[in-house]
Protein backbone atom coordinates (compact mmCIF):
# COMPACT_ATOMS: atom_id res chain seq x y z
CA UNK A 1 0.00 0.00 0.00
CA UNK A 2 0.76 3.48 -0.24
CA UNK A 3 2.94 4.83 2.44
CA UNK A 4 0.24 7.78 3.31
CA UNK A 5 -2.07 5.45 4.18
CA UNK A 6 0.00 2.97 6.44
CA UNK A 7 -1.55 3.71 9.65
CA UNK A 8 -5.16 3.92 8.63
CA UNK A 9 -4.70 0.33 6.99
CA UNK A 10 -3.19 -1.03 9.88
CA UNK A 11 -6.53 0.28 12.09
CA UNK A 12 -8.59 -1.63 9.10
CA UNK A 13 -6.23 -4.59 9.12
CA UNK A 14 -7.14 -5.23 12.94
CA UNK A 15 -10.91 -4.56 12.48
CA UNK A 16 -10.95 -7.11 9.25
CA UNK A 17 -8.69 -9.84 10.65
CA UNK A 18 -10.87 -9.38 14.23
CA UNK A 19 -13.92 -10.04 11.81
CA UNK A 20 -13.04 -12.72 9.16
CA UNK A 21 -10.55 -14.39 11.18
CA UNK A 22 -8.06 -13.99 8.14
CA UNK A 23 -4.10 -12.46 8.19
CA UNK A 24 -3.44 -9.76 5.77
CA UNK A 25 0.79 -9.33 4.79
CA UNK A 26 1.02 -5.28 4.54
CA UNK A 27 3.76 -4.42 2.39
CA UNK A 28 4.38 -0.35 2.11
CA UNK A 29 5.96 1.85 -0.51
CA UNK A 30 5.80 5.02 -2.19
CA UNK A 31 3.18 3.85 -5.09
CA UNK A 32 6.05 4.40 -7.76
CA UNK A 33 8.26 1.91 -6.15
CA UNK A 34 5.36 -0.57 -5.92
CA UNK A 35 4.17 -0.33 -9.36
CA UNK A 36 7.76 -1.11 -10.44
CA UNK A 37 8.09 -4.01 -7.95
CA UNK A 38 4.30 -5.74 -9.42
CA UNK A 39 5.51 -5.29 -12.88
CA UNK A 40 8.85 -6.78 -12.54
CA UNK A 41 6.97 -9.87 -10.40
CA UNK A 42 6.42 -8.79 -6.74
CA UNK A 43 4.13 -11.11 -4.84
CA UNK A 44 1.19 -9.14 -4.18
CA UNK A 45 -2.31 -9.86 -4.60
CA UNK A 46 -4.30 -6.35 -3.84
CA UNK A 47 -2.60 -2.78 -4.35
CA UNK A 48 -3.66 0.19 -2.54
CA UNK A 49 -2.08 3.25 -4.48
CA UNK A 50 -1.89 7.29 -3.65
CA UNK A 51 -2.73 7.23 -7.31
CA UNK A 52 -5.23 6.72 -9.99
CA UNK A 53 -2.68 6.21 -12.65
CA UNK A 54 -0.73 3.01 -11.57
CA UNK A 55 -3.54 0.71 -10.72
CA UNK A 56 -5.07 2.25 -14.01
CA UNK A 57 -1.78 1.17 -15.88
CA UNK A 58 -1.49 -2.09 -13.96
CA UNK A 59 -5.16 -2.73 -15.63
CA UNK A 60 -4.14 -1.52 -19.07
CA UNK A 61 -1.10 -3.93 -19.12
CA UNK A 62 -3.24 -6.94 -17.72
CA UNK A 63 -1.39 -7.24 -14.60
CA UNK A 64 -4.09 -6.33 -12.33
CA UNK A 65 -8.35 -6.88 -13.04
CA UNK A 66 -9.90 -3.66 -13.98
CA UNK A 67 -13.62 -4.82 -12.64
CA UNK A 68 -11.68 -4.85 -8.97
CA UNK A 69 -11.13 -1.54 -9.52
CA UNK A 70 -12.55 1.46 -7.46
CA UNK A 71 -11.44 4.53 -5.04
CA UNK A 72 -11.20 3.57 -1.68
CA UNK A 73 -9.99 7.16 0.01
CA UNK A 74 -9.75 10.58 -1.11
CA UNK A 75 -6.20 12.18 0.70
CA UNK A 76 -5.96 15.37 2.28
CA UNK A 77 -3.68 17.96 2.64
CA UNK A 78 -2.79 19.30 5.49
CA UNK A 79 -0.33 22.62 5.91
CA UNK A 80 1.80 21.63 9.25
CA UNK A 81 4.12 23.84 11.95
CA UNK A 82 4.91 21.14 14.34
CA UNK A 83 7.06 23.77 16.52
CA UNK A 84 3.94 26.31 15.99
CA UNK A 85 1.00 26.64 18.46
CA UNK A 86 -1.26 27.74 15.70
CA UNK A 87 -1.23 27.68 11.69
CA UNK A 88 -3.82 28.72 9.21
CA UNK A 89 -3.94 29.81 6.02
CA UNK A 90 -2.67 33.17 7.17
CA UNK A 91 0.67 31.40 7.54
CA UNK A 92 1.28 31.13 4.16
CA UNK A 93 1.53 34.75 4.15
CA UNK A 94 5.01 34.56 6.91
CA UNK A 95 7.85 35.63 5.28
CA UNK A 96 10.70 34.16 7.74
CA UNK A 97 10.39 30.51 6.80
CA UNK A 98 14.12 29.05 6.53
CA UNK A 99 12.86 25.68 4.67
CA UNK A 100 9.33 24.51 3.00
CA UNK A 101 8.79 20.56 2.75
CA UNK A 102 6.73 19.67 0.16
CA UNK A 103 6.61 15.62 -1.37
CA UNK A 104 7.98 16.12 -4.75
CA UNK A 105 5.47 16.75 -7.31
CA UNK A 106 6.83 14.66 -9.78
CA UNK A 107 6.48 10.89 -7.41
CA UNK A 108 3.70 11.77 -4.87
CA UNK A 109 -0.15 13.01 -5.64
CA UNK A 110 0.35 15.03 -2.31
CA UNK A 111 3.32 17.05 -3.62
CA UNK A 112 1.23 17.90 -6.79
CA UNK A 113 -1.79 19.29 -4.65
CA UNK A 114 0.65 21.01 -2.67
CA UNK A 115 2.02 22.80 -5.64
CA UNK A 116 -1.52 23.56 -6.80
CA UNK A 117 -1.74 25.33 -3.43
CA UNK A 118 1.06 27.46 -3.19
CA UNK A 119 -0.11 28.45 -6.93
CA UNK A 120 -3.76 28.92 -5.94
CA UNK A 121 -2.45 31.93 -3.57
CA UNK A 122 0.30 32.63 -5.68
CA UNK A 123 3.02 32.05 -2.98
CA UNK A 124 5.07 29.19 -5.02
CA UNK A 125 7.59 32.19 -5.90
CA UNK A 126 8.00 33.37 -2.41
CA UNK A 127 8.43 29.48 -1.33
CA UNK A 128 10.66 28.61 -3.94
CA UNK A 129 14.06 29.54 -3.13
CA UNK A 130 13.28 27.66 0.25
CA UNK A 131 11.33 24.74 -1.20
CA UNK A 132 12.70 21.21 -0.22
CA UNK A 133 11.62 18.40 -1.84
CA UNK A 134 10.70 14.95 -0.06
CA UNK A 135 10.58 12.06 -2.20
CA UNK A 136 7.42 10.48 -0.67
CA UNK A 137 4.75 11.93 2.16
CA UNK A 138 6.59 9.66 4.39
CA UNK A 139 9.91 11.64 4.28
CA UNK A 140 8.34 15.24 3.92
CA UNK A 141 6.68 14.05 7.11
CA UNK A 142 9.96 13.27 8.72
CA UNK A 143 12.27 16.61 7.63
CA UNK A 144 9.52 18.44 9.51
CA UNK A 145 9.38 16.22 12.44
CA UNK A 146 12.91 16.65 12.98
CA UNK A 147 12.46 20.21 12.78
CA UNK A 148 15.31 20.22 9.35
CA UNK A 149 12.04 22.27 7.74
CA UNK A 150 9.52 24.46 9.61
CA UNK A 151 6.70 24.51 7.51
CA UNK A 152 5.07 21.74 5.14
CA UNK A 153 2.64 19.87 3.64
CA UNK A 154 1.77 16.80 4.55
CA UNK A 155 -1.09 14.54 4.48
CA UNK A 156 -3.56 15.19 6.45
CA UNK A 157 -3.98 11.43 8.02
CA UNK A 158 -0.27 11.93 9.55
CA UNK A 159 -0.74 14.73 11.51
CA UNK A 160 -4.23 13.32 12.69
CA UNK A 161 -1.94 10.04 13.46
CA UNK A 162 -0.24 12.10 16.43
CA UNK A 163 -1.65 11.91 19.35
CA UNK A 164 -3.26 15.30 20.07
CA UNK A 165 -0.06 17.38 22.05
CA UNK A 166 1.95 16.29 19.99
CA UNK A 167 0.62 17.55 16.63
CA UNK A 168 1.53 21.29 17.04
CA UNK A 169 0.28 23.77 14.17
CA UNK A 170 -1.80 21.99 11.47
CA UNK A 171 -4.36 23.27 8.93
CA UNK A 172 -6.70 20.77 7.57
CA UNK A 173 -6.90 22.08 3.81
CA UNK A 174 -10.44 22.30 2.48
CA UNK A 175 -10.78 19.86 -0.24
CA UNK A 176 -11.73 21.75 -3.05
CA UNK A 177 -8.68 24.16 -3.05
CA UNK A 178 -6.85 21.43 -4.85
CA UNK A 179 -7.44 18.40 -7.39
CA UNK A 180 -8.61 15.56 -5.51
CA UNK A 181 -6.01 12.94 -4.08
CA UNK A 182 -8.01 9.91 -5.30
CA UNK A 183 -6.30 6.75 -4.63
CA UNK A 184 -7.81 3.75 -5.83
CA UNK A 185 -6.96 0.13 -5.13
CA UNK A 186 -7.01 -3.29 -7.35
CA UNK A 187 -6.84 -6.62 -7.21
CA UNK A 188 -3.55 -7.94 -9.06
CA UNK A 189 -3.27 -11.00 -11.27
CA UNK A 190 -1.51 -13.21 -8.36
CA UNK A 191 -4.67 -12.45 -6.17
CA UNK A 192 -7.42 -13.77 -8.67
CA UNK A 193 -8.79 -16.27 -6.17
CA UNK A 194 -7.37 -15.32 -3.22
CA UNK A 195 -10.69 -15.13 -0.96
CA UNK A 196 -8.90 -13.33 1.65
CA UNK A 197 -8.16 -10.16 -1.24
CA UNK A 198 -11.50 -10.31 -1.74
CA UNK A 199 -12.90 -10.23 1.49
CA UNK A 200 -10.52 -7.44 2.01
CA UNK A 201 -11.67 -5.28 -0.81
CA UNK A 202 -15.26 -6.12 0.02
CA UNK A 203 -14.79 -5.19 3.61
CA UNK A 204 -12.77 -1.89 2.08
CA UNK A 205 -16.07 -0.98 0.67
CA UNK A 206 -18.09 -1.36 3.77
CA UNK A 207 -19.60 1.31 6.26
CA UNK A 208 -17.34 0.46 9.10
CA UNK A 209 -14.61 0.78 7.01
CA UNK A 210 -15.35 3.48 5.43
CA UNK A 211 -15.54 5.19 9.05
CA UNK A 212 -12.47 4.35 10.30
CA UNK A 213 -10.76 5.64 6.49
CA UNK A 214 -13.04 9.45 7.22
CA UNK A 215 -11.71 9.38 10.56
CA UNK A 216 -7.85 8.89 9.98
CA UNK A 217 -8.07 12.07 7.74
CA UNK A 218 -9.29 11.31 4.12
CA UNK A 219 -12.87 11.41 2.49
CA UNK A 220 -14.61 8.41 1.11
CA UNK A 221 -17.03 10.02 -1.01
CA UNK A 222 -15.92 13.15 -3.23
CA UNK A 223 -19.64 13.73 -4.50
CA UNK A 224 -20.35 17.21 -2.98
CA UNK A 225 -16.83 18.15 -4.88
CA UNK A 226 -16.93 21.74 -6.34
CA UNK A 227 -15.30 23.88 -7.99
CA UNK B 1 17.44 7.76 -26.41
CA UNK B 2 18.07 11.56 -25.75
CA UNK B 3 21.08 13.35 -23.62
CA UNK B 4 19.04 13.48 -20.07
CA UNK B 5 19.66 16.96 -18.27
CA UNK B 6 23.17 16.72 -17.11
CA UNK B 7 23.20 19.42 -14.27
CA UNK B 8 22.63 16.97 -11.71
CA UNK B 9 25.74 14.79 -13.17
CA UNK B 10 27.75 17.91 -12.65
CA UNK B 11 26.54 18.68 -9.38
CA UNK B 12 27.88 14.59 -8.52
CA UNK B 13 31.31 15.34 -10.26
CA UNK B 14 31.44 18.79 -8.08
CA UNK B 15 30.44 17.17 -5.21
CA UNK B 16 32.88 14.43 -5.68
CA UNK B 17 35.60 16.73 -5.90
CA UNK B 18 35.01 18.94 -3.39
CA UNK B 19 34.41 15.81 -0.95
CA UNK B 20 37.68 14.16 -2.05
CA UNK B 21 39.72 17.15 -1.88
CA UNK B 22 38.13 17.90 1.95
CA UNK B 23 39.19 14.10 2.80
CA UNK B 24 42.75 14.32 1.89
CA UNK B 25 43.08 17.46 3.82
CA UNK B 26 41.59 15.90 7.01
CA UNK B 27 42.88 12.20 5.75
CA UNK B 28 45.99 13.00 5.34
CA UNK B 29 47.26 13.95 8.46
CA UNK B 30 45.21 11.51 10.71
CA UNK B 31 46.27 8.46 8.61
CA UNK B 32 49.85 9.73 9.07
CA UNK B 33 48.96 9.52 12.94
CA UNK B 34 47.94 5.94 12.72
CA UNK B 35 50.70 4.79 10.70
CA UNK B 36 53.02 5.38 13.54
CA UNK B 37 50.58 5.88 16.52
CA UNK B 38 51.34 2.88 19.42
CA UNK B 39 48.58 4.12 21.37
CA UNK B 40 46.08 2.27 22.56
CA UNK B 41 43.06 4.05 21.17
CA UNK B 42 44.34 3.30 17.63
CA UNK B 43 42.06 0.29 17.26
CA UNK B 44 39.00 1.77 18.15
CA UNK B 45 39.72 5.09 16.05
CA UNK B 46 40.26 2.38 13.31
CA UNK B 47 36.80 1.04 13.71
CA UNK B 48 35.17 4.29 14.01
CA UNK B 49 36.62 5.31 10.92
CA UNK B 50 35.86 1.94 9.20
CA UNK B 51 31.47 2.12 10.41
CA UNK B 52 30.62 3.51 7.06
CA UNK B 53 31.63 0.22 5.31
CA UNK B 54 29.28 -1.98 7.29
CA UNK B 55 26.38 0.74 8.34
CA UNK B 56 23.80 0.75 6.19
CA UNK B 57 23.64 4.69 4.74
CA UNK B 58 19.96 5.04 6.43
CA UNK B 59 21.80 5.23 10.04
CA UNK B 60 24.65 7.62 8.70
CA UNK B 61 21.30 9.48 7.19
CA UNK B 62 19.56 9.35 10.07
CA UNK B 63 21.88 10.60 12.58
CA UNK B 64 23.05 13.49 9.84
CA UNK B 65 19.45 14.55 9.80
CA UNK B 66 18.83 14.92 13.32
CA UNK B 67 21.83 16.65 14.04
CA UNK B 68 21.83 19.14 10.80
CA UNK B 69 18.12 19.74 12.45
CA UNK B 70 18.33 23.43 13.72
CA UNK B 71 16.74 22.19 16.94
CA UNK B 72 20.04 20.35 17.58
CA UNK B 73 22.78 22.25 18.66
CA UNK B 74 25.20 21.84 15.97
CA UNK B 75 22.64 22.48 13.10
CA UNK B 76 20.88 25.50 15.34
CA UNK B 77 24.72 27.29 15.47
CA UNK B 78 25.12 26.43 12.24
CA UNK B 79 21.63 28.08 10.68
CA UNK B 80 22.29 30.90 12.84
CA UNK B 81 26.40 31.52 11.29
CA UNK B 82 25.55 31.06 7.79
CA UNK B 83 21.69 32.07 7.72
CA UNK B 84 20.59 28.53 6.02
CA UNK B 85 19.81 25.46 7.25
CA UNK B 86 22.73 22.63 6.91
CA UNK B 87 20.01 20.30 5.89
CA UNK B 88 19.43 20.36 2.55
CA UNK B 89 22.60 22.25 1.33
CA UNK B 90 25.12 21.07 -0.49
CA UNK B 91 27.69 22.10 2.05
CA UNK B 92 25.23 19.62 4.55
CA UNK B 93 26.40 17.38 1.72
CA UNK B 94 29.68 17.24 1.72
CA UNK B 95 29.42 16.59 5.30
CA UNK B 96 27.75 13.94 5.09
CA UNK B 97 29.63 12.49 1.79
CA UNK B 98 33.31 13.21 3.61
CA UNK B 99 31.97 10.98 6.99
CA UNK B 100 30.59 8.37 4.32
CA UNK B 101 33.90 7.97 2.23
CA UNK B 102 36.40 8.24 5.34
CA UNK B 103 37.71 5.12 5.09
CA UNK B 104 38.22 4.70 1.60
CA UNK B 105 40.76 7.58 2.31
CA UNK B 106 41.99 6.71 5.12
CA UNK B 107 43.23 3.33 4.38
CA UNK B 108 44.61 2.67 1.51
CA UNK B 109 46.63 5.73 2.76
CA UNK B 110 47.44 4.25 6.27
CA UNK B 111 48.64 1.11 4.94
CA UNK B 112 50.91 3.37 2.42
CA UNK B 113 52.81 4.87 5.49
CA UNK B 114 53.41 1.95 7.42
CA UNK B 115 56.34 0.10 7.14
CA UNK B 116 59.35 1.36 4.63
CA UNK B 117 58.27 4.63 4.54
CA UNK B 118 58.40 4.58 8.74
CA UNK B 119 62.10 3.29 8.06
CA UNK B 120 62.81 6.04 5.57
CA UNK B 121 61.68 8.35 7.56
CA UNK B 122 63.97 6.84 10.65
CA UNK B 123 66.89 7.28 8.31
CA UNK B 124 65.77 10.59 6.63
CA UNK B 125 65.85 12.06 10.91
CA UNK B 126 69.40 9.97 11.39
CA UNK B 127 70.70 12.49 8.13
CA UNK B 128 69.51 15.59 10.54
CA UNK B 129 65.83 16.04 7.99
CA UNK B 130 63.48 18.23 9.59
CA UNK B 131 60.26 15.76 9.75
CA UNK B 132 58.42 18.30 7.48
CA UNK B 133 60.53 18.21 5.02
CA UNK B 134 61.07 14.23 5.58
CA UNK B 135 57.79 13.86 4.81
CA UNK B 136 57.08 15.61 2.08
CA UNK B 137 60.42 14.90 0.21
CA UNK B 138 60.64 11.10 1.26
CA UNK B 139 56.68 9.83 2.56
CA UNK B 140 54.89 11.34 -0.18
CA UNK B 141 56.59 10.23 -2.90
CA UNK B 142 57.27 6.98 -1.51
CA UNK B 143 53.30 6.72 -1.33
CA UNK B 144 52.01 7.87 -4.60
CA UNK B 145 50.45 4.82 -5.65
CA UNK B 146 48.36 5.28 -1.86
CA UNK B 147 47.26 8.28 -2.60
CA UNK B 148 46.17 8.19 -5.94
CA UNK B 149 43.88 4.84 -4.58
CA UNK B 150 42.76 6.38 -2.13
CA UNK B 151 41.98 9.74 -4.02
CA UNK B 152 40.19 7.69 -6.75
CA UNK B 153 38.48 5.58 -4.49
CA UNK B 154 37.01 8.22 -2.83
CA UNK B 155 36.07 10.45 -5.54
CA UNK B 156 34.26 7.32 -7.15
CA UNK B 157 32.61 6.29 -3.99
CA UNK B 158 31.26 9.48 -3.63
CA UNK B 159 29.81 9.20 -7.06
CA UNK B 160 27.89 6.31 -5.93
CA UNK B 161 26.23 7.83 -2.90
CA UNK B 162 22.69 7.73 -2.60
CA UNK B 163 21.62 6.84 0.90
CA UNK B 164 23.05 9.89 2.63
CA UNK B 165 21.65 12.16 0.22
CA UNK B 166 18.25 10.71 -0.40
CA UNK B 167 17.96 11.41 3.61
CA UNK B 168 19.64 14.53 4.08
CA UNK B 169 19.28 16.21 0.58
CA UNK B 170 15.74 17.48 0.08
CA UNK B 171 16.13 17.00 -4.08
CA UNK B 172 16.72 21.11 -4.58
CA UNK B 173 17.72 21.22 -8.42
CA UNK B 174 21.97 22.30 -8.73
CA UNK B 175 22.17 22.17 -5.24
CA UNK B 176 21.67 18.66 -3.99
CA UNK B 177 19.81 16.59 -6.96
CA UNK B 178 23.02 14.57 -7.56
CA UNK B 179 22.80 11.92 -10.22
CA UNK B 180 21.89 8.70 -8.32
CA UNK B 181 18.86 11.23 -6.97
CA UNK B 182 18.02 12.13 -10.56
CA UNK B 183 17.86 8.62 -11.90
CA UNK B 184 15.87 7.34 -8.65
CA UNK B 185 13.07 10.20 -9.56
CA UNK B 186 12.92 8.71 -13.63
CA UNK B 187 12.52 5.35 -12.02
CA UNK B 188 9.81 6.04 -10.20
CA UNK B 189 8.03 8.44 -12.75
CA UNK B 190 8.44 5.55 -15.25
CA UNK B 191 11.00 7.62 -17.21
CA UNK B 192 13.09 4.63 -18.06
CA UNK B 193 14.89 6.15 -21.14
CA UNK B 194 16.78 9.05 -19.15
CA UNK B 195 17.26 6.65 -16.55
CA UNK B 196 19.22 4.47 -18.83
CA UNK B 197 20.99 7.28 -19.96
CA UNK B 198 22.22 8.57 -17.07
CA UNK B 199 22.86 5.01 -15.65
CA UNK B 200 25.15 4.21 -18.70
CA UNK B 201 27.26 7.34 -17.91
CA UNK B 202 27.82 6.65 -14.37
CA UNK B 203 28.35 3.29 -15.17
CA UNK B 204 31.07 4.24 -17.57
CA UNK B 205 32.60 7.35 -15.68
CA UNK B 206 33.04 4.59 -12.75
CA UNK B 207 34.14 2.05 -14.81
CA UNK B 208 37.17 4.44 -16.17
CA UNK B 209 37.86 5.89 -12.92
CA UNK B 210 38.50 2.21 -11.52
CA UNK B 211 39.95 0.91 -14.22
CA UNK B 212 42.81 3.52 -14.38
CA UNK B 213 43.38 3.00 -10.60
CA UNK B 214 44.37 -1.04 -11.58
CA UNK B 215 46.03 0.33 -14.40
CA UNK B 216 48.49 2.86 -12.07
CA UNK B 217 48.78 -0.13 -9.41
CA UNK B 218 50.11 -2.34 -11.93
CA UNK B 219 52.58 0.27 -13.21
CA UNK B 220 53.85 1.14 -9.85
CA UNK B 221 55.14 -0.76 -6.67
CA UNK B 222 52.53 -0.51 -3.23
CA UNK B 223 56.29 1.99 -2.36
CA UNK B 224 57.87 3.38 -4.68
CA UNK B 225 62.13 3.46 -3.82
CA UNK B 226 63.65 6.29 -4.01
Amino acid sequence: MATNFKTTLEKLQTDFEARSGYALNLVSGSTGKLYAQIVNGAPYDVFLAADQARPERLVEDGQANGASRFTYAHGGLALWGPARDDVTPDTLWETDVTRFALANPDLAPYGAASVQLLDRYERRDVFEPHLVYGESIGQTFAFLSTGNAELGFVAASQVLALPEPDRGGYWLVPRQLHDPIAQDAVLLKRGTGNRVAAAFLTYLRSDDARKIIRESGYWTEYGDWVE
Amino acid sequence: MSLPDLSALWLTARLALVTTLVLLAIGTPLAWWLAQTKSRFKPAIEALIALPLVLPPTVLGFYLLIAMSPNAPFGGFWLAATGDTLSFSFTGLVIGSVIYSFPFMIQPLQSAFEGPVQQAMRTAASLRASRVDAFFSVAVPMSVRGFVTATVLSFAHTLGEFGVVLMVGGNIPDRTRVASIEIYENVETLNYGDAHALSLILLVISFITLFCVFLFNKRFPAHVRL
